[in-house]
């Protein structure tokens, strides 16, 4: 049999996908072992003992500065951020992306000037960002918005521009106005794909907010990985990125679900 | 011709700067008619029903509907069934269905609600019925085979009750058995809702088994050195005797 027919089962497929998991973890236990036999007091490649040592302190212990329990602030704090970014981002560009892909005459007048900003790297606003909004959250979320909205419009935009033409055509020969149009054809079809977008957004988006946070910021999951890089606390440092790998997970397969449930039909053709 | 025409082109052109894809075409389209429009691949015909349709505005001459000039956009007195895409994949058969209903009944929301919603869906389920769709009125197009959707694409256009129904190669992507199957719903359809119909095909066969009347497309010159300064008209007009009027032919 040909290596590209041979298709793994439900079954089979889960073994082989926890497999190289397994491998990576394995090494990491072989090589913090070896290095621990060698120096005891090695920092870089902590057990994991010591990371649940280290990080039972920071869940359970409340900081003596503040009285927090430092590593749920921290994610609270990172949560909200990402969270308030992410509501903006999603709203409107579903407003403006709605309109560049329904109306000509507005793709014709915004689309340059929306690809005009799609091109600049974010990164490179934070400076104008912290003079503008201060080194407060305003600027942390307006780095992610700015970020992330301009992908998302002409994604929204692009796909409704590229509904079948006969749709729309059929719509108006039933009567449609253009804001029925738009309530009822292109809004139902571009719900789905603004998940996928988001969905997409996820990583850039903790790129933007875990930069912002560690170059200006008192709390945040970014903020305390890059604060106790100067202790060098791998024991820290790798729950940490683990926890955050893990909550973007949570975030994605969360939106995957949702559009499946919501919007089935979109999910139909391609089975 | 002793029927008042419904739809007359008064020396019709299309053209796209220097190329004319139509020229001249003058034709009346009697109501009741069934119309097949025939040719080679790109003289024309689907250009000819899409200013029908007032997808498009003819470059130079008249398009009258029932006399009045016909206005460049797309409106309910003409309903459309094209080879793909006619139906909304997002909502369900009866749904796409009650998508008229909706949008005349409700101009801000285009949704209906109690008994203004039930008397649609009554009504968009008995169409669903005439085109033998009932069974599958919660189903999503994508879930229905070429030809049940084309189906549902002829049952959503005639809930606006559309004067004229342009069908552009509706039959085209369908299986033999299949295509007999929706040649006797619309001749069914035809008859029992006094429709005007413009059919383009690229199937002459099926043009003149459903027409009243066949009109052929293709270019009457040819410069080889400039093949895009001469249009095509029609060519061939064809009406054919022994089905004259619907009412002539017991149903």
């Amino acid at each position: 049999m040909r290596w590209v027919n041979v298709r793994p089962s439900r079954r089979t497929g889960w073994l082989l996908g926890a497999g190289p998991l397994v491998v990576l973890l394995l090494a990491y236990l072989i090589a913090s072992a070896s290095r621990h036999a060698a120096n005891s007091a090695d920092k870089v490649l902590p057990t994991p003992a010591a990371m649940f040592a280290a990080m039972r302190t920071m869940m359970a212990d409340a900081d003596p500065l503040t009285g927090q329990l430092i590593f749920w602030a921290d994610t609270l704090a990172s949560l909200e951020r990402l969270g308030i970014a992410l509501a903006i981002c999603t709203l409107s560009a579903l407003l403006v992306g709605m309109v560049l892909g329904v109306l000509p005459a507005a793709r014709g007048t915004f689309g340059p000037l929306v690809t005009t900003i799609a091109v600049i790297p974010p990164i490179a606003l934070l400076p104008i960002l912290f003079i503008v909004f201060g080194l407060g959250e305003t600027a942390k979320v307006a780095l992610i918005v700015i970020g992330i909205t301009p992908f998302l419009i002409r994604d929204l935009a692009d796909h409704i521009t590229a509904l079948p033409r006969e749709q729309m055509i059929k719509a108006q020969t039933l009567g449609a106005s253009s804001w029925q149009l738009a309530l009822r054809v292109a809004l139902p079809q571009a719900l789905p794909r603004l998940i996928a977008g988001v969905r997409l957004s996820l990583g850039p988006a903790w790129v933007y907010l875990i930069s912002a946070e560690a170059i200006a910021s008192d709390i945040g999951l970014g903020y305390r990985i890059f604060l106790v890089r100067r202790y060098l606390s791998m024991d820290i440092i790798i729950p940490y990125v683990i926890w955050i790998s893990l909550l973007a997970i949570v975030m994605d397969v969360a939106l995957a679900q949702l559009s499946r449930r919501a919007f089935g039909w979109a999910h139909e053709a391609g089975r | 011709m002793s029927v008042p025409a419904l739809i007359a082109f008064d020396n019709v052109w299309l053209e796209y700067g220097d190329r004319v894809v139509l020229e001249r075409v003058s034709l009346a389209i009697a109501e009741r008619s069934f119309v097949g429009i025939v040719g080679p691949s790109g003289a024309g015909k689907s250009s000819f029903l899409r200013l029908v349709l007032g997808q498009e505005a003819p470059s130079r001459g008249k398009i009258l509907l029932d006399g009045a000039p016909l206005p460049p956009e797309c409106g309910p007195d003409r309903g459309v069934v094209f080879q793909r895409y006619s139906v909304f994949p997002h909502l369900t058969a009866l749904r796409n269905v009650m998508f008229n209903r909706e949008c005349v009944a409700a101009p801000f929301t285009a949704r209906l609600f109690g008994a203004a919603r039930r008397a649609a869906e009554a009504e968009a389920l008995a169409m669903l019925e005439e085109v033998g769709l009932a069974d599958a009125r919660h189903t999503y197009p994508a879930q229905l085979s070429g030809g049940m959707q084309q189906r549902l694409a002829i049952a959503q256009a005639l809930m606006a009750r559309p004067r004229v129904l342009l069908l552009d190669e509706p039959f085209g992507a369908l299986d033999p058995g299949i295509r007999q199957d929706m040649h006797r719903l619309i001749t069914r359809l035809w008859h029992e809702r006094a429709l005007t119909v413009l059919m383009v095909t690229h199937d002459i066969q099926e043009a003149f088994k459903l027409g009243t009347r066949v009109i052929s497309f293709d270019k009457r010159r040819h410069d080889p050195h400039a093949p895009h300064r001469y249009g095509a008209t029609a060519v061939y007009d064809l009406a054919l005797d022994r089905k004259a009027a619907p009412d002539a032919i017991p149903a």
